[in-house]
């Protein structure tokens, strides 16, 4: 059930991708100047971080911590 | 000379990072090419953001955007921020646990063992190497012109792609990956204040505000596509959300990936990584298509953003904007050096016999008298070529690394698959890469003009072929997507046909 919400999650964000309602039209004007278009492209670009903090959350490939690790640059 | 004499102080300050790198190396390849495997937190992730980075981010995104508008961000931007992310958590934190617990340095070294065979091995090497040296060249070009745009012209184009390639050289051949990612810390910082920067000096210097600007740029029939997308088709606009598959495909952002010291080190890498394309990015693309209003008719678009902080910054910040651009260059440059000395020590030399007679001392000496040579090579051909040849190879190589994805996901998750299917798979992409640029290439004279459909390139087979005015596609779409359906179709028909590798090598990588 996890790794099914966890795709649905992914595969929804993907689509969002796909903003057809942008296409032709600049307005509204975001902040007075940021086109819709491109307004909503950097909103996606947060949306993407929160999915993958939420991946990192729900889906992290924890087998692989085991692995030891030296000291840090 | 102001902004010059800043970058060459930049510059001076990369090479001594190098030499201090240089004192606290090891003599041994884990060392010089993945610091011992001990990159961690912020700097593992400001390192990989600069592999991936390159001029491109900053100068080309604003010429793009000058040319087609703001499309361009979800294009190339938003899709990278959700692809990019998701291959580093995926298939990143595999190749990283592979390389720890089995010593991999390098994606041709795992393909050869997973397979159990060396010829794949070979294959993908000859392939990555082919994709990956054009972008070395042009990153050493980017470099040459900027410094030259920077100084008004006063540093000839030679001069300044010699100074890229001697402070390339320097930090790589003295301090390896440690030197790299130590620079790296320090440009990538400054490429991330880059845009924040620039939009706050242009802004305070324009009257009436980006508002009106915008507004003008919408209002206006003959403009109003760089505020919208209506000259892009959707087709190729989601075509493009294949390309980012490349990324993690370079061998310079697998070897980063290799360098990591824990896995937790990807953690914040994966969640800051869009938020860090998005700083770059929005400025850059904002400020190109304001661009057209306030710097209009230019031949050269790419040089837009130079034009507009000359116009509008003080002559010092100018300088150190300049910097931050010059660290986009070198940031990627530095890694794609090491990377290719890294595949021609690893899956050649030593694979072949020299670290055995030569030992690890000998395998470092060896990288490092590939890194000069192959540096040398690239500054020659760069001076000797033109740039389009370059530029064109370029984005064969963003499809062609998009397009190996499915291998490294076979050989990741699927037990099945085969060296057979591998096979396929890569020649599959060589076939196609030949392909598309005879496609490009017989199309040349036949380019549609802004605005206008895509050309039909062979009538009798209708809509499959056209030449849309930068690319041929296939019924619309870039090639990229035949390439990494293909490439994937192949892989799993061909594994599911022949002999799959033995227990014991299935046991080793997914017990």
């Amino acid at each position: 059930m996890k790794k099914i919400l966890i795709f649905l999650l992914v595969a929804a964000v993907y689509v969002l991708h796909q903003d057809f309602w942008n296409w032709r039209t600049a307005h509204p004007l975001i902040f007075g100047f940021l086109p819709v278009g491109l307004a909503y492209h950097a909103a996606y670009s947060i949306l993407a971080a929160a999915m993958m903090a939420i991946l990192v959350k729900v889906a992290w490939p924890k087998h692989l911590e085991n692995i030891d690790g030296g000291e840090s640059e | 000379m102001i902004p010059v004499i800043v970058v060459v102080i930049y510059l001076l300050l990369i090479a001594v990072i190098g030499s201090v790198a240089f004192r606290r190396g090891k003599a041994n390849t884990e060392d010089f090419f993945l610091a011992s495997r001990t990159i961690g937190g912020l700097v593992f992730f400001l390192s990989i953001f600069a592999t991936n980075m390159t001029a491109f981010a900053i100068l080309g995104s604003s010429g793009q955007a000058y040319r087609q508008g703001i499309g361009i961000y979800g294009l190339m931007a938003s899709s990278s921020s959700f692809v990019i992310p998701l291959t580093i958590f995926f298939i990143g934190t595999r190749l990283w646990a592979l390389g720890k617990k089995f010593g991999y340095q390098t994606q041709v070294a795992f393909f050869r063992d997973r397979w159990e065979c060396d010829f794949i091995g070979t294959v993908i090497f000859v392939l990555s190497v082919a994709m990956l040296v054009p972008y070395m060249i042009i990153s050493i070009m980017g470099g040459g012109r900027v410094l030259s745009d920077l100084s008004g012209g006063r540093v000839a184009y030679w001069l300044g792609c010699l100074v890229v390639v001697l402070v390339v050289t320097m930090n790589v051949f003295f301090g390896g990956m440690r030197g790299t990612v130590w620079v790296n810390f320090f440009q990538t910082i400054l490429f991330l204040l880059f845009g924040a920067v620039a939009v706050a000096v242009i802004s305070h210097a324009l009257p009436g505000g980006f508002g009106e600007y915008i507004t003008k740029i919408a209002g206006d029939p003959k403009t109003s596509f760089l505020v919208t997308r209506e000259r892009m088709s959707p087709q190729f606009f989601w075509s493009y959300t294949l390309i980012p598959l490349s990324s993690i495909m370079f061998p310079h952002m697998a070897i980063m990936c290799f360098a990591a010291r824990k896995v937790a080190a990807f953690k914040r890498t994966v969640v800051l990584y869009p938020l860090a394309i998005m700083a770059v990015w929005l400025p850059c693309v904002f400020l190109g298509v304001l661009g057209t209003q306030t710097e209009p008719g230019l031949k050269n678009p790419d040089g837009i953003l130079l034009h507009m902080l000359t116009a509008h910054a003080p002559v010092w910040l100018a300088g150190i904007l300049g910097a931050g651009i010059i660290s986009a260059v070198m940031g990627s440059d530095t890694h794609q050096v090491l990377a290719v000395s890294t595949m021609f020590t690893k899956d050649v030399f030593a694979h072949y016999g020299g670290k055995e007679r030569f030992g690890e001392s000998g395998s470092v000496v060896f990288a490092r008298a590939f890194i000069v040579f192959v540096t040398v090579v690239a500054y020659i051909v760069a001076l000797l070529t033109p740039e389009s040849i370059f530029e064109l190879a370029v984005r064969f190589a963003f499809s062609g690394f998009a397009a190996m994805a499915p291998a490294m996901m076979a050989a990741l998750f699927w037990k099945r698959s085969t060296k057979y299917g591998a096979l396929a798979s890569t020649l599959w992409v060589a076939a196609c890469l030949v392909g598309t640029w005879y496609l490009q290439h017989i199309s040349d004279n036949m380019l549609p003009k802004p605005g206008q459909p895509p050309t039909i390139i062979f009538p009798a087979l209708g809509h499959l072929f056209e030449r849309s005015i930068a690319n041929a596609t296939c019924f619309g779409f870039l090639p990229v997507v035949p390439m990494v359906a293909g490439s994937a179709l192949l892989m799993m028909i061909v594994s599911l046909l022949t002999r799959p590798p033995s227990e014991a090598t299935l046991k080793k990588y997914f017990s």
